[in-house]
């Protein structure tokens, strides 16, 4: 079946699919090479520019990206390349290579270290160890992968997947340190007398935000950060696992994103009979990938578009009766070139939950801005870093990911950390 | 893993039991007034703990523990030599002491086991420290030889009288107040009730009053946002931006029920612990 799928590629001379990979992944070549069935050098071919592709297949929104610019997709269903990528990393992680493990470079001797565990770092560490630099990721948790484990779901992600990624850096010689929250247990200028040459800073978006309405701080609301890292990282469902989840049986998710898309289906598989997205504005303007739409529809998950949240209402012991949300209409396009939603005065009404998760995205966590003196921060609080090298206001500290961008996707991370790992090799190269 | 170098009850009930932890990379930086999470094993829930000393040579780390829920219950059933696969830190902020020169620290049962290790980083400053220890009854007080030997004078209440002076620390530190005692702050850790008790009396004197809080947490490094609660009318994470926290300015009601959220689930898992396991986890 991906023989014949990778059969239907062109094998355009101006690939535009490759246009649209954050990490420039070689498409037409590694799908001629499963069309002629060589899934080793298919694989070769991906990971010579993406070191997580098993990751990638399952959470890159491809519709915007390497399938969106397909021309098969021009008249019909695009090169189903996601898809592919899925099929060629998982049929290595079940055959192995042909010729045994990749032979691991001699070291050169260059420290680098990394913080966060996320895609970013763990792009970059990949990158790096395998051209034979000495990698140590920090990690603030008890467990590698970073939003791969705590926040993307098992059923969209199988932790056992990430864990074979992260064991295949750690065949490369990369260093993983857990329990480390670089910013309090140790500075980036301690790293550096530690003797690491260069920093790499991937420690990902942090702070969840909240609505600022009545009622936020009631019984049963969660962010959506909560909620899944109790579901992905603590394994709160199930019942040999200590940490307690407790989620209602009518719940609401405000947001749209692909986080939003993950809290409403967790929060079915815990049992809610009843879960809604309430999203201020409409269908169109949905930001999650369509698959995630699609797979939340098809389980029933109930879409209040055109609804924004004014109050969250609780009964005498604060626990959650109620989400109070005004209907909105569309306006002229806003800053951002959506139509702007705007209420319709007296539309207001309740729906109906006992739960509600929130979310509508994260900022960045100020931990390590505040404790590196001459790192640049953005007016949202992101660090300053240079979208072509990753470098940031101090010498041999580069960023990328979330840090940078405040909430995106899983491969714009991994994008900039494999920009960052480029930056760093130019950097020491020149030190 | 990080190892048990030893353990110890801190009174004659052992309803406070000290650990002191082999963790390196946390003794060198903690302060007074930050914490860490732990985490038993593989199946651990994580766990917020306030850092009562750290020793930078010896690389360790102490922590006071009062077992009374599910997972510091099965903390007390290891002893020295074992390991939890999970302590980091330090974190949240360090208590602010600068400008200070006298202080009045009011601690709460086991919240002394917090409150202590603030006064003394105060004391060992410089700053004069008045310490008002409040306990139930003569059988839980801790502490005692090292918060007198920390602090300039020590106070030390019970509610039943059976040792020190007879009745709430509240009611002492008033006594101290009406007495013409000067404070440039008062620090008060405990239950709940009993901070929002301290800043309800302090308010009238107005005096700047520091509450260390401890509510429910998930990551402690501002991820999740369960410890958020509301100070001033803006809604703050207890884990990056406290733990302490103006006490005039915290909304006490939303604190408290909050901090319930759960108590069905400790509830049964602790039923689960004693019926089933005895204590000790089966699988694992």
């Amino acid at each position: 079946m991906a023989i014949d799928e990778a059969k239907r590629c062109l094998n355009c001379k101006r690939p535009a699919c490759m246009e649209g990979c954050p990490v420039a992944v070689r498409i037409p070549e590694f799908v001629a090479k499963v069309a002629e069935g060589d899934f080793d050098e298919a694989y070769r071919i991906i990971t010579s520019t993406n070191s997580l592709p098993a990751i990638c297949g399952r959470v890159c929104p491809q519709e915007n990206q390497c399938e969106g610019k397909c021309v098969r997709g021009i008249k019909g269903e695009p090169v189903g390349i996601g898809r592919l990528e899925r099929f060629v990393a998982d049929y290595h992680m079940n055959h192995g290579h042909k010729d045994g493990a990749p032979a691991v470079p001699a070291g050169n001797g260059h420290k680098v270290a990394v913080i966060g565990s996320g895609p970013a770092g763990l792009t970059c560490a990949g990158d790096l160890a395998r051209k034979g630099y000495d990698v140590t990721i920090y990690e603030a948790f008890h467990k590698a992968g970073g939003v791969l484990v705590y926040g993307i779901p098992e059923f969209r992600l199988p932790k056992a997947i990430v864990a074979k990624e992260i064991a295949k850096l750690e065949h490369f010689g990369v260093k993983i340190i857990t329990d480390a929250v670089i910013g309090r247990a140790e500075s980036i200028d301690e790293l550096f007398e530690e003797g690491f040459e260069a920093v790499f800073i991937g420690s990902g978006a942090g702070l969840p935000q909240f609505l600022h309405i009545p009622g936020e701080n009631l019984l049963g609301v969660f962010s959506a950060n909560e909620l899944l890292t109790r579901s992905n990282l603590m394994k709160a469902y199930l019942p040999e696992y200590d940490t307690p989840i407790r989620i209602g049986k009518r719940v609401a998710v405000v947001g749209a994103g692909n986080v939003a898309m993950d809290a409403a289906r967790t929060a079915k598989r815990l049992g809610a009979d009843e879960v809604y997205i309430v999203y201020r504005r409409g269908m169109e303007e949905l930001p999650a990938r369509k698959e995630e739409v699609h797979h939340a529809q098809e389980e029933e998950v109930i879409f209040k578009v055109l609804n924004n949240p004014v109050e969250i209402i609780g009964d005498e012991n604060d626990k959650v009766t109620g989400i109070k949300v005004v209907k909105m209409e569309l306006g002229e396009p806003d800053a951002s070139g959506r139509r702007k939603p705007v209420a319709i005065e007296g539309s207001e009404y309740v729906i109906d939950v006992d739960s509600v998760i929130i979310a509508i995205g994260t900022s960045p966590n100020p931990l390590i801005l505040t404790t590196t003196p001459g790192l640049e921060a953005t007016k949202k609080g992101g660090i300053v870093a240079s979208d072509e090298t990753g470098a940031t206001s101090r010498p041999g500290v580069f960023a990328g990911g979330d840090a940078v961008t405040g909430a995106a996707t899983v491969i714009k991370a991994m994008g900039a950390g494999k920009v960052a790992a480029a930056g760093i090799v130019d950097y020491l190269a020149n030190k | 893993m990080f190892k048990i170098v030893s353990k110890r009850p801190l009174n004659e009930a052992k309803t406070v039991v000290e650990f002191v932890i082999e963790a390196p990379l946390v003794a060198r930086k903690a302060r007074p007034g930050q914490f860490i999470i732990f985490r038993l094993d593989e199946y651990g829930e994580r766990v917020p703990v306030t850092i009562a000393a750290a020793d930078t040579e010896k690389g360790t780390v102490t922590i006071m523990v009062q077992p009374v829920g599910q997972t510091t219950r099965m903390l007390n059933l290891l002893e020295a030599g074992d390991s939890i696969a999970d302590f980091v830190g330090p974190l949240g902020r360090p208590t602010n002491m600068e400008g200070l020169k006298r202080v009045c620290v009011v601690g709460g049962g086991v919240g002394n086991a917090i409150a202590y290790p603030v006064a003394k980083g105060m004391h060992d400053l410089g700053i004069e420290v008045d310490m008002v220890a409040g306990f139930r009854s003569k059988d839980i007080v801790i502490l005692e030889d090292e918060m007198r030997a920390g602090v300039t004078n020590l106070y030390i209440t019970t509610d039943d009288g059976s040792y020190g002076e007879a009745g709430f620390n509240v009611t002492k530190m008033k006594a101290l107040l009406d007495a013409g005692n000067q404070y440039d702050e008062v620090m008060c850790v405990g239950p709940t009730r009993m901070m929002q008790r301290v800043c309800d009396a302090t308010k009238e004197y107005g005096i700047k009053t520091i509450v260390s809080m401890n509510p429910i947490m998930l990551d402690g490094t501002g991820m999740c946002g369960a410890c958020r609660l509301t100070v001033g009318g803006e809604t703050k994470f207890a884990c990056v931006d406290g733990p302490e926290f103006d006490g005039h300015l915290v909304d006490w009601d939303g604190i408290i029920k909050r901090s319930t959220y759960y108590a069905d689930e400790e509830k049964a898992a602790m039923d689960h612990i004693c019926r089933i396991t005895g204590g000790v986890r089966e699988h694992g």
